[in-house]
């Protein structure tokens, strides 16, 4: 055994130990949003991918580059901005209402939109 | 090391410190937005170090470059679409597809480091192939696993248990093979035998979750989850990337977290599950069969007044109304409820809805302040201050019979709905609910049925309500 597999194993660990602690404390109301930003978190696989272009230099390197890059992005922007735009649907109080009712069956939250900024990569 | 692999290093643990900041930061829906934006900045301080590090290392090849940016580009402008698009109640499909694409390729980053090592003159490293070998069977299993999953939630696949003659000894198979090949691999270096185990691994993850009901996705889902982190931990170990292991160990732990939930929660062992144990999917409206005892039906008038006189009124959602997409009607009620001065508050099963949180989530939608949530230790003491619990669309959680030993569900943490004063069920029929036994509740002579879709139902009683006056 190397003594960066054993770093490697105690990182890991570690990380594990510091998830559990971490997570534990999430409430239930969160639990959603907290697994759609834990798979953005997945999504630094993007850096695996992107080191895979760095040696490609035949066919088969280029097309797992390629595809690895398309997911690990995917992963990414999507799970970022679906995190944030689902949060933005959570608040304290009803947004306030003045004057009249609005029309009974209005759908879509202002989370509709989804005026997030995207994560700025590549 | 040199100076720029000591500053890229030390960057990548600022990223990875950001993703645990974020992760801490969501344990409570205030600070949650914040969250997501250290998380994020970690992400895009993670992905900048990279670009410094492949153009520094300056081997890259022009089509290197190209190859990478348009991946990237047409990935992220696929995941910003969906971002954008997706429907709440659609939130675990894609949740699902995207643990489907980072498990993917994590098993990527993992096959192409070793198709070069093995392809040179050094030989490989025992442990360097042990961590191929993990990552390549988690990560496809967790692909073809969660489009499969992906496909029964969306509908494309039929959503009940799907069987088919040998299905069982399909799975042992492939499980074999895998475990089998691995083995060996570490022995006799070949990237023949990898290609075999990659074959194995995403004809398992098929077999593994077509046997496995609708009912039991939120399970499937967060398992899913921490299998896709595991993988790419696992890819950080093949690659000698901190970043990725100590990301990957996060959200192993927290996919770890929600299984364990959700599986108590439903009363089941996680193995039970995987295994395929009573799964009979999810609850249809069948044959109108009547447990023991007399059911009280009761039309929208009735129930309307019932609730607008009311002074506390706590609403039950579950799947039903998740099924139904019917968030926006509830909400409407409540609204109406609440202008006569009936305080309202919902009462939130961990397993309501399609994944962990789901309904929060679809409440959130329509506009409910979270703070009106409330989850399943914190409501129950308030049923016998409540005049009305209002069910709609949830069964077995509500199910009295979970208190006492020897039924399918004793057990199961249940939400002490018939501990309020009257119950209204909206239910579609007296069909039975996912562990396909009688509820209790229902012949309980304080309970009232509704016999209808729950988004008619829902509408139906908020106009009745609107025709109250004082």
């Amino acid at each position: 055994m190397t003594p960066e597999l054993l770093t490697d194993i105690t990182i890991f660990v570690l990380s594990l130990l510091v998830g559990f602690e971490v997570i534990s404390k999430v409430p239930a109301t969160l639990h959603t949003p907290l697994m759609s930003a834990a798979n953005s978190i997945h999504g630094i696989v993007l850096v695996g991918a992107m080191l895979i272009a760095v040696t490609a230099d035949n066919a088969l390197g280029y097309i797992l580059a390629f595809v690895a890059a398309a997911f690990a992005a995917m992963n990414v922007v999507g799970g970022y901005l679906v995190t944030g735009r689902m949060l933005k649907m959570f608040r304290r109080a009803r947004t306030p209402v003045t004057g009249g009712d609005p029309p009974a069956g209005v759908t879509g939250g202002p989370g509709a939109a989804g005026g997030h900024r995207p994560g700025g990569q590549a | 090391m040199s100076a720029f692999d000591w500053i890229t290093q030390l960057l990548y643990i600022a990223a990875a410190t950001c993703f645990v900041l974020g992760l801490h930061l969501m344990n409570s829906p205030a600070s949650a937005r914040r969250g997501n934006q250290v998380s994020t900045a970690g992400m895009v301080l993670a992905v900048a170090t990279t670009l410094a590090l492949v153009s520094h290392a300056g081997t890259i090849s022009a089509t290197g470059w190209i190859v990478m940016i348009a991946g990237a580009l047409l990935g992220g402008g696929a995941g910003l679409y969906a971002a954008r698009t997706v429907e709440m109640t659609a939130m675990p499909q894609l949740v699902s597809i995207f643990n489907a694409v980072g498990g993917g390729a994590a098993a990527l980053v993992a096959i192409n480091d070793y198709v070069k090592v093995a392809g040179g003159s050094l030989g490989v490293a025992e442990s360097t192939t042990v961590a191929t070998i993990l990552d390549v069977l988690i990560g496809a299993v967790t692909f073809s696993g969660s489009i499969i999953a992906a496909g029964k939630l969306q509908g494309v696949i039929n959503g009940a248990p799907v069987t088919f003659r040998g299905s069982r000894a399909a799975n042992i198979a492939a499980a074999v093979v895998g475990v089998g090949g691995g083995i060996y691999m570490i022995a006799t270096p070949s990237v023949t035998v990898l290609v075999i185990i990659l074959l194995a691994a995403l004809a398992f993850g098929v077999t593994m979750v077509l046997p496995i009901g609708g009912a039991d996705m939120p399970v499937v889902i967060s398992l899913l989850n921490a299998f896709t982190g595991t993988a790419v931990a696992m890819a950080g170990f093949v690659i000698g990337n901190w970043a990725l292991i100590i990301a990957g160990a996060l959200v192993g732990a927290s996919g770890g977290i929600l299984t364990k939930l959700m599986a108590d929660a439903m009363n089941r062992s996680i193995r039970n599950i995987i295994v395929g144990g009573f799964g009979t999917g999810d609850s249809q409206a069948g044959a109108i069969e009547g447990p023991g005892g007399d059911v009280r039906s009761i039309a929208a008038d009735d129930a309307a007044i019932q609730l607008a006189y009311a002074s506390k009124v706590i609403i039950v959602p579950g799947y039903g109304l998740a099924a139904a997409q019917a968030q926006h009607q509830v909400a409407e009620l409540a609204k109406l409820l609440e202008e006569r001065g009936v305080e309202v508050s919902y009462a939130i099963h961990p397993v309501a809805g399609r994944m962990p949180g789901h309904m929060n989530v679809l409440l959130a939608e329509a506009n409910v302040p979270y703070p009106q949530l409330k989850e399943m230790e914190e409501i129950n003491p308030e049923f016998p201050r409540t005049d009305v619990a209002l069910v709609i669309g949830a069964n077995d959680v509500t199910n009295p019979a979970a208190r006492r030993p020897g039924t399918a569900i004793s057990g199961m943490p249940i939400l002490d709905v018939d501990n309020a004063k009257s119950i209204i069920v909206i239910k579609r029929s007296m069909g039975h609910g996912y562990a396909g036994i009688d509820n209790e509740l229902y012949v309980n002579p304080k309970t009232s049925m509704y016999f209808a879709d729950a988004k008619t139902a829902l509408t139906d009683l908020a106009s009745a309500v609107k025709t109250l006056v004082g």
